[in-house]
C-alpha cells in the first residue's frame, strides 16, 4: 500500500495544528501507521505554517517533499500557491478562498496575487476552492475554518462520517465541540 | 494502549515510566513541551527554572538526594548549562540524571544551528539519539538505567523533526524508584582539585566501558544485508534513509542509537563489508570525523551539507536518484514572515524608539520580531541577556554621546534568565545606560510559560512574584519607572527623560501579552474613509490588522483588539471606535 501524504498549510493562528491532530487521531483509529510533523515557536506568530500528515502501512519520514503531496489542505489562497511544488502530479489542492495579506503586502512592498488560483489551474493542477470562512461564521466562529476544511476533505476519503466525528470528539475541547461538529457538517455537505 | 504523541510528549512519558521525580527546565523551542507534559504527571515535581544552568543544578541536587531527575533545554540553553555539565561528568550521580537537549537544524526558531553532540564529546558523557517518538520514550528509560549503571549524567539529543513529529507510542506503567539513600561522599561530590584529580581517571575509564557497551548494545543495530552501499546514520536521518532505501537489496543500514561513545570496531567491520560506506548526519560531521580519525574509510560531507535539515529528497538526490516531478509556478508568491500580533504591547514602544532613531540592542523573545519592517527597530540580537551587557559595552566604547541615544530591550523572562547580571554590571561598572524591560507578564515566544515575574508556577498555582522595580533598585539603579506601551506620548517622554538623565535607568514597559486568556480585547477600531488622507502613517506600525483598501487605511475587525495605538498616530482623527463608520 502506497503512503498517502497530506500537507496542511496556512497562517500561524488559523488552527492548522488542531486540524492535523484530528486527522492523525482518525487515521490511527482507522488502523494506519501515521507520522506527522508540526511547527511550533517563532513561525506560529502570523507566519506561513505547514504541518505534514502521512499514513499507510508503514511510514518512516514525517516530512512531505517536492511532488509528494496527495492533498494540500490550504487555509489561505497564497499558502496553497507557496507549497505548490510539493503537490503530486495527480494531487488535489483543497483550499479556503480567503485572502490574508502578509506583511510585505500590508506595507506595500508586494502585491497580493488575487488570480493565483487561476494560474495554478492553468498548470493542470486539480483545485477545489471554496469559502470556508463563510461556513465557519455560519457555524458560530471564524475560528472553525480548520474544521470546515476537514469536513470538505472528508468527502475525498473512503471513511465513515462517524469515524471523523469520533476523532473530533477525541481532540476538540468539549465546550467547542458542538460548534465544531456543525462546522464539520457544513464543510462536508458543501460538496455532497 | 497506543497513542499518537509528539516526541516531546513521548519523552515526558518515558521520564514518567522510568520513575523520574524531579524535572527542572527553562523553556526553549523545540524542547518546551517535554517539561509541560512532565508537569501533567503528579508523580513528577516539575518546575520552570529561571535559566538552564539553574535547571541542571536542580536536577543535580535531586539526583544527589537520590531521586531520578531530568533537565530539558534547547541547544543554545546547553551553552548556559555547560558549566554544571562538565563537572557533573566528574561527580557522576546518586540516582539517574538525564539531560535532554533539542537541536534545531534549519533554525525554525533559533539564532544558530549548533550541534549538541560536541558537548557530549567535550563533557565526556554518553548521548542517546532517538529516531521517533516511540524511541524517545524507550531511550528515556534506557538513559536512567545507563546513568545509574555507569555513574554518569546521560544526554538525550532531540531535534525539531523528532520533538515535534508524531507517531504511535505504546504506553507502559510507571516503575516507582523511590529515593536512593544519600551518603555523604566528599571524594565524589566535592570537586576540589585534589578530588577532581581522582575523578578524572574514573571519567576516562567510564567512557572506555561505555565504548565497549556500544559495541554490543541493542541501541546500535544493523538492518539489511546489502553489500554495495552501507549507510551509517542516526535520529531523524534514519527515517529519511528508510524512506528512500526501505526495500533496496543493495543497501545495508547501521542505525546508531548511542551516538557517543561510538562503536568504532563494529563501524569498521561494517564499512569493510560494503563497497561504499556513507555517513548521513545533519549539521556537523561528528560521526564521520570520528570514523576517519579511527582510519575507517567513509564518505559524508562530500555528499551532504552541514547546513540546514535533510529530508528524503535530499538523500535521494545525494545518491543520484531523479527529482520527483512537480508543478512550477511562474508568478512570485509574497513571503509571509512571522509578525508581532495585532495589539502586541511591544509595538508602541518600538514605534517610539524607531521614531526617535535610537540604537536598540535587542534580545531573545517575541520582541525580536521588532527587527522586521516596517518597525525596523533593532540593531542586534545575540543570545539571552546579551542586550543588557552589550549596551554597557557599547556605551563604554562610545561614551556620553552614545548614552543619550542608545537603549536595550529585554523581556521579563529573559531578564530573569540572564539580564539581571548585566544590569548589576551596568550599576557596578557605571555606564549611564537606559535599559527597557518589555514586561508582558509571560514567556511569550515559546507559548506562554510562567516565570518568576508572573506570580504563578508551572502548574498555574500562585507563587512568589519577583518585584522588578524593587530588584532594579536593589541592584543599585535609582531611576526606575513604569510606562504603558499603549501610551505613545508617555513612552516618548520616558525615553527622552531617562536618556537625558545623568545616571543609569530602567524603564519597565508593562502590559500583559494580548494572547493571555485573562486579557480582554476592546471593541475593534475602524477607519472613517472620509477623514483618511491616505498618509499611511498608521501603516508604519506594522500591525497585521491594518491594510490599505482603495487607497484608504482599513482595519480588519477580526484581528483588531482595540489597543488604540494607531488612533494616537492619526493626525486627521480618522481612526476611532465602532460608531465611527
Amino acid at each position: 500500500m502506497k503512503t498517502t501524504n497530506i500537507m496542511i498549510v496556512g497562517v500561524g493562528g488559523q488552527g492548522t495544528l488542531l486540524a492535523s491532530r484530528v486527522l492523525g487521531h482518525l487515521l490511527l483509529e482507522a488502523g494506519y501507521d501515521v507520522k506527522m510533523s508540526e511547527v511550533h515557536g517563532m513561525s506560529q506568530r502570523g507566519g506561513s505554517v505547514v504541518t505534514y500528515v502521512r499514513f499507510g502501512e508503514k511510514v518512516y519520514s514525517p516530512i512531505v517533499c517536492q511532488g509528494e503531496a496527495d492533498f494540500i489542505l490550504s487555509f489561505e489562497k497564497l499558502e496553497a500557491a507557496r507549497y505548490l511544488s510539493c503537490l503530486a502530479p495527480n494531487g488535489l489542492i483543497l483550499t479556503n478562498s480567503q485572502e490574508i495579506s502578509p506583511m510585505p503586502v500590508i506595507t506595500g512592498a508586494a502585491e497580493y496575487p488575487h488570480e493565483i488560483l487561476d494560474d495554478i489551474q492553468k498548470l493542470g493542477a486539480r483545485i477545489d476552492a471554496f469559502d470556508a470562512l463563510d461556513l465557519a461564521q455560519k457555524a458560530g466562529s471564524s475560528k472553525c475554518v480548520n474544521i470546515v476544511l476537514l469536513g470538505r476533505l472528508s468527502t475525498y476519503f473512503d471513511l465513515d462520517e462517524n469515524a471523523w466525528l469520533d476523532a473530533l470528539r477525541s481532540v476538540v475541547a468539549p465546550k467547542f465541540l458542538d460548534m465544531n461538529i456543525k462546522a464539520f457538517q457544513l464543510g462536508r455537505s458543501s460538496r455532497l | 494502549m497506543r497513542k499518537l504523541m509528539i516526541g516531546n510528549e513521548a519523552l515526558a512519558r518515558g521520564l514518567y515510566e522510568a520513575g523520574c521525580q524531579i524535572v527542572s527546565s527553562y523553556p526553549g523551542t523545540p524542547s518546551t513541551e517535554i517539561t509541560e507534559f512532565a508537569a501533567t504527571y503528579k508523580e513528577i515535581k516539575s518546575e520552570w527554572a529561571p535559566n538552564e544552568k539553574v535547571g541542571l543544578e536542580v536536577a543535580f541536587g535531586a539526583s544527589l538526594a537520590g531521586a531520578r531527575s531530568a533537565c530539558c533545554m534547547k541547544h543554545v540553553g546547553l551553552n548556559v548549562a555547560a558549566d554544571p555539565l562538565f563537572t557533573l561528568s566528574y561527580t557522576g550521580v546518586t540516582a539517574g540524571l538525564v539531560l535532554i537537549v533539542a537541536d534545531d537544524p534549519a533554525m525554525h526558531s533559533s539564532q544558530n544551528e549548533q550541534d549538541s553532540r560536541h558537548y557530549a564529546i567535550a563533557a565526556k558523557v554518553p548521548m542517546l539519539e532517538p529516531a521517533d517518538s516511540a524511541e524517545a520514550k524507550a531511550f528515556a528509560k534506557e538513559a536512567y538505567a545507563m546513568s545509574e549503571q555507569f555513574d554518569t549524567p546521560v544526554m538525550i539529543r532531540m531535534c525539531t523533526r523528532i520533538a515535534h513529529a508524531q507517531c504511535a507510542v505504546e504506553l507502559e506503567d510507571r516503575i516507582e524508584t523511590g529515593l536512593r539513600p544519600y551518603v555523604k561522599n566528599p571524594q565524589k561530590y566535592i570537586m576540589t582539585p585534589a578530588n577532581a584529580k581522582n575523578r578524572h581517571p574514573f571519567v576516562e575509564k567510564r567512557m572506555s566501558e561505555l565504548a565497549e557497551l556500544a559495541e554490543t548494545s541493542e541501541l546500535n543495530r544493523i538492518e539489511g544485508t546489502g553489500k554495495k552501499i552501507g549507510i551509517i546514520t542516526s535520529g531523524t536521518c534514519y527515517q529519511y534513509v528508510k524512506e528512500v532505501f526501505q526495500n533496496d537489496p543493495d543497501v545495508r543500514i547501521f542505525k546508531l542509537g548511542l551516538v557517543h561513545p561510538l562503536p568504532l570496531r563494529k563501524l569498521r567491520a561494517f564499512a569493510e563489508s560494503v563497497d561504499r560506506a556513507v555517513v548521513i548526519e545533519e549539521l556537523d560531521p561528528v560521526i564521520e570525523t570520528a570514523c576517519k580519525a579511527a582510519g575507517i574509510s567513509v564518505e559524508g560531507k562530500n555528499l551532504f551539507s552541514c547546513i540546514g535539515e535533510f529530508n528524503q529528497a535530499v538523500i535521494a538526490k545525494a545518491f543520484g536518484l531523479p527529482d520527483a516531478p512537480c508543478y512550477h509556478l511562474e508568478a512570485s508568491v509574497p513571503v509571509r514572515p512571522p509578525v508581532m500580533c495585532a495589539g502586541c504591547p511591544h509595538r508602541g514602544m518600538y514605534y517610539v524608539m524607531s521614531k526617535m532613531k535610537l540604537t536598540v540592542l535587542g534580545d531573545i523573545g517575541c520582541y525580536t520580531l521588532g527587527s522586521a519592517q516596517p518597525l525596523n527597530a533593532l540593531d542586534s540580537t545575540l543570545c539571552m541577556g546579551a542586550s543588557v551587557s552589550g549596551l554597557h559595552g557599547f556605551n563604554k566604547a562610545k561614551g556620553p554621546e552614545s548614552e543619550g541615544k542608545t537603549v536595550c530591550v529585554i523581556g521579563d523572562s529573559t531578564f530573569m534568565h540572564s539580564g539581571m547580571t548585566g544590569l548589576v554590571n551596568i550599576s557596578y561598572n557605571n555606564t549611564n545606560s537606559t535599559v527597557v524591560i518589555l514586561d508582558n507578564s509571560i514567556t511569550g515566544m515559546t507559548g506562554h510559560q510562567q516565570n518568576p515575574t508572573t506570580g504563578y508556577n508551572i502548574y498555574g498555582d500562585p507563587a512568589a512574584k519577583v518585584d522588578l522595580e524593587a530588584l532594579c533598585h536593589a541592584i543599585g539603579i535609582r531611576r526606575v519607572r513604569v510606562v504603558d506601551p499603549y501610551d505613545l506620548s508617555a513612552c516618548e517622554a520616558a525615553l527622552k527623560e531617562e536618556l537625558a538623565a545623568p545616571e543609569a535607568s530602567v524603564i519597565i514597559s508593562r502590559r500583559p501579552c494580548v494572547l493571555l486568556k485573562y486579557v480582554k480585547a476592546k471593541p475593534a477600531l475602524s477607519v472613517d474613509p472620509a477623514k483618511c488622507r491616505s498618509c499611511k502613517k498608521c501603516m508604519g506600525l506594522g500591525c497585521p490588522a491594518i491594510h490599505m483598501e482603495n487607497k484608504k487605511a482599513c482595519i480588519d475587525p477580526t484581528l483588531c483588539v482595540g489597543c488604540g495605538v494607531c488612533e494616537q498616530l492619526c493626525a486627521f482623527q480618522a481612526i476611532g471606535g465602532k460608531d465611527q463608520s
